[in-house]
């Protein structure tokens, strides 16, 4: 590969975003649209026991008011993986705080929004579980995160020289993209369109076909530009299904956006966890035992399991470990991925953890994970198909200047703060799923691409427009990229950091295919000057296919086509999962640095500056790839010192439902971040040498900032976010 | 008279003319609706964004008679008679405006939701003569919320737009 994977290209959807023009499900315009807005509880347990409508229908304008009186039934139960058990108004319990109780869909989102505050509910509440101690704790399913058993992990704990042991919580966080969750349902007949702000399109039809017990060959899901996901537009929501249902009683299309209060009710979140981990260590710091015990909340009625023990299985080389994970029952919707599922949470408490040790074991926080560095999977002992982690800490701790740092607590300082040095350790799956490609070579040698992932602000658009260039061996600007459209070829969710890995893969083959054809064409056309030469030896750039060694012999696409009737060529690929993940260990590694200065009057923690250094495998494009980390360090500042969702413990609702309480970062918390790309070729991970990056920037950031909390202040805290109070 | 008595008078629909991006507009509305929802559910000028509709993030800034404004916490019927300017007005026919300009350069967005208000309240930033070193590019931005996490960027795109500026 060459010049055009991996440069740092400005993004292809670039000027749509920065002139207005990019259309998101909510600009959309369709004819006799119809708005609806939901109604939701305002207990978080108990029972409905009478709905008054009259008022709300009295509003001009309102077409009609659904509730669980008269909603249509539908098929609500959720089958694993993205999909969620929804409450869609199908009976008169509320499990949750802010569960839908009505939608009123009216002609204007004026006489909507005002119908939808004139409903009267009356409840029948009863006292809610609010916390993980009062919830019914059950198992988590082994398929979510079975329990590791390696050794005797307690016996060999007990017998450690050298012991950590504590709990580490941390709280409910909500994603909050920018883009509140929107969806634009439309039928024709039996046809059902839905323009959704999805992470997924194939998984969204998947759902909206059982939900409505529909063939999947009537559902259409569409989702051009997204707002931000984070794990939130993963799955189907309520008021997705709530638009559909409106959308057929009404015979029009009907569009519900989600207030900004509504998107703490039923579209996920990070569920609170508890966890315990106990490192046992000789003298020198060599792990002997690695305990982790986590306890995390889910709804009433259905399970999620936050898989934060993960990273502890796979991260060092501890000769036992026992990892195990519970589930506790409380009455708030159900917890769904958010940014780096498991691996934010657990490796606040893991790599918290390891920083307690390097205190107990007087070792450098690098020099112990250096001690305990896998040379091969820990679990079963299989080979990395790449692992760069020691060149992270090299490479990170250089850039960042950690060899200034003097290790005692309180000991650095500037003017009157407090000054602390903080690292820990980033590490990710490389996942990958089956996915599907189409290119079109245009009789004018442009390109056609499409794929039905989508690109929620990852550069998908850009990345996949600059694979196609590079193995067409056409211009930039001549492929002509379409995504998020189940009318294209199949593509995974833009989730798991695994939509670049599964896509890229099936483009590259897609335009190889592509080009071979044309290829076959040329060498067999007589008055071609590539007659009779062998196709191995033909090259590609600029849209001029020529011989390698000759590159004057040759011709254009376009020459090629013209010749041959004007037709379109066409190359298709289907790529699955490669035989190298069942031999291989796959991961993305990274290392993560902090310096905070903390207010020693205030407890104001400020972030300073940031260094976090990433190997990730093949990157293709430098510059998404930077936004990519900077955006997951961004979300760990935030889930480090200021988020969190509060709940009124009497009552179970939530008391931080807008931006203004709940406290993602803005400009002002945010300081020079620098990332460092760490060169890693790693053949073997799939086609594209290709792991994910947009996930592992969040991980390890919150640990490396309470790390240097602790090494500014001396006080340890173990409970996220570490908020002024807890450093008085 | 009290409430219910005042509310028929107060939802009466008027016709109002707002100058947006140099054009005028003519158009009923209910004093109820904000500049926001006119701009977006009546004129289609949805490049600005409904982020929050509580004046907490930002993404809705246009701006009025060169002033940045939350247009969701602004009445289109306030407005009347001043010059509205929102993204679609910022370029001139295929000319980015230099902002736009910087932003594309520095990668200054990810999914570009929030993008229309940053761009239209780093314009104002630069017309209202602040300083812009980087702390202060942050905390006269601090209006502008992004979740993607594409601060650093933004900072470094205005600051490049300032410099060309001067």
């Amino acid at each position: 590969m060459s010049t055009l994977v991996g440069a740092p290209i400005d993004r292809v959807d670039g000027l749509r975003k920065i002139t207005g023009t990019a259309n998101y499900t909510g600009d959309l315009p369709a004819n006799q649209l119809a708005h609806g807005v939901l109604v939701l509880s305002t207990i978080a347990s108990g029972r409905i026991t009478r709905i008054d409508e009259a008022a709300a229908r009295a509003v001009p304008g309102v077409l009609e008011i659904i509730t669980h009186a008269n909603a249509p039934r539908v098929k609500t139960e959720g089958q694993g993986g993205v999909e969620r058990t929804l409450r869609v108004l199908q009976d008169d319990r509320i499990l949750y705080d802010r569960e839908p109780v009505a939608v009123v869909i009216a002609d204007s989102l004026e006489a909507a929004t005002e119908g939808a505050a004139a409903v009267r509910v009356e409840y029948e509440a009863e006292p809610p579980v609010t916390t993980i101690d009062a919830g019914v704790k059950l198992p988590v399913d082994e398929d979510d995160e079975p329990e590791l058993v390696r050794g005797d992990a307690e016996a060999a704990f007990a017998a450690s020289a050298v012991k950590v042991d504590a709990i580490y919580t941390t709280p409910m966080e909500h994603h909050n993209p920018l883009e509140p969750h929107a969806t634009l349902a439309e039928w024709d007949g039996a046809l059902l369109t839905v323009h959704e702000s999805t992470q997924g399109v194939f998984s969204a039809r998947k759902r909206f076909a059982e939900i409505f017990d529909l063939p999947l060959t009537d559902v259409r899901i569409v989702a051009k530009f997204i707002g931000g996901g984070f794990g939130s537009k993963g799955s189907v929501w309520p008021h997705a299904v709530l638009a559909a249902m409106a959308a057929r009683l009404l015979a029009r299309p009907v569009k519900i956006v989600l207030q900004r209060s509504q998107m703490f009710g039923s579209v996920g979140y990070r569920p609170e966890t508890r966890q315990r981990v106990a490192l046992g260590a000789n003298s020198d710091g060599a792990l002997t035992s690695t305990i982790h015990e986590v306890t995390s909340q889910t709804s009433m009625f259905d399970d999620f399991t936050e898989s934060a023990t993960a990273i502890s299985k796979m991260l060092y080389a501890s000769p036992t470990a026992h990892t195990k994970q519970t589930l506790a029952r409380t009455n708030q919707a159900t917890p769904t991925f958010m940014r780096a599922p498991g691996e934010s949470s657990g490796s606040f408490a893991l790599e918290s953890a390891m920083d307690e040790l390097a205190y107990a074991t007087k070792l450098d926080p690098i020099e112990l994970r250096l001690r305990n560095y896998a040379e091969t999977d820990p679990n079963d002992g299989s080979a990395y198909s790449s692992k760069s982690l020691r060149a992270c800490y090299e490479m990170g701790a250089d850039s960042f200047g950690w060899s200034k740092r003097t290790p005692e607590t309180r000991s650095m300082r500037a003017g009157r703060m407090l000054v602390g040095y903080g690292m820990a350790t980033a590490t990710y799956p490389t996942y990958r799923s089956g996915a599907a490609a189409q290119i079109r070579i245009n009789p004018d040698g442009s390109a056609i691409l499409q794929s039905g992932g989508a690109d929620i602000g990852t550069g998908a658009y850009t990345v996949f427009t600059q694979v196609a260039a590079e193995f067409l061996g056409i211009a930039l600007d001549r492929v002509n990229i379409d995504l998020g459209d189940t009318l294209f070829p199949l593509a995974p969710i833009a989730g798991g950091s695994m939509l670049t890995a599964s896509v890229a893969s099936a483009i590259k083959v897609a335009a190889l295919d592509a080009r071979g054809k044309v290829i076959a064409l040329a060498v067999a056309d007589q008055s071609s000057p590539l007659h009779g030469a062998s196709p191995t030896e033909i090259s590609a750039e600029d849209g001029r296919l020529f011989v390698a060694s000759d590159r004057a012999r040759g011709e254009t696409y376009a020459a090629i086509l013209d010749r041959h009737d004007g037709i379109t060529v066409e190359g298709n690929a289907q790529t699955q999962m490669g035989p190298s993940e069942e031999q291989y260990a796959m991961h993305a590694f990274g290392a993560q640095f902090a310096e905070v200065h903390v207010d020693p009057d205030l407890g104001e923690v400020r972030v300073k500056r940031f260094t976090g250094a990433f190997a990730c495998g093949r990157i293709l494009n430098a510059k998404t790839a930077r936004s990519q980390f900077l955006g997951g360090i961004t979300w760990g500042i935030g889930m480090a010192l200021t988020e969190q969702t509060r709940l009124d413990e009497r009552t179970g609702r939530i008391m931080t439902a807008n931006l203004g309480d709940y406290l993602i970062p803005v400009h002002a918390d945010v300081p020079h971040v620098e990332t460092i790309l760490v060169p890693e070729d790693d053949p073997l991970v799939n086609e594209a040498g290709v792991k994910g990056i947009g996930e592992i920037g969040i991980v390890g950031v919150a640990a490396a900032i309470a790390n240097a909390v602790y090494h500014a202040t001396g006080k340890r805290i173990r409970d996220l976010p570490i908020t002024p109070d807890k450093l008085l | 008279m009290d409430v219910q008595e005042r509310l028929p008078h107060a939802l009466e629909t008027r016709a109002i003319t707002l100058q947006v991006n140099g054009a005028s507009h003519t158009f009923a509305v209910e004093p109820r609706v904000t500049l926001l929802d006119a701009l977006r559910e009546r004129l289609a000028l949805t490049g600005t964004k409904k982020g929050c509709d509580q004046g907490t993030c930002g993404a809705c800034t246009v701006l009025v008679d060169g002033r940045r404004v939350n247009s969701c916490l602004t009445l289109a019927v306030m407005v009347e008679g001043q010059a509205i300017t929102t993204i679609e007005g910022l370029a001139s026919g295929e000319q980015l405006h230099p902002m736009q300009a910087a932003f594309l350069k520095h990668d200054g967005f990810q999914c570009g939701f929030c993008t229309p208000g940053q761009i239209v309240s780093a314009v104002a930033l630069l017309a209202e003569g602040r300083p812009t070193d980087p702390a202060a590019v942050r905390e006269w931005m601090s209006g502008n919320l992004c979740r993607c996490g594409a601060y650093c960027n933004i900072v470094d795109a205005v600051r490049d737009a300032a410099e060309g500026a001067r």
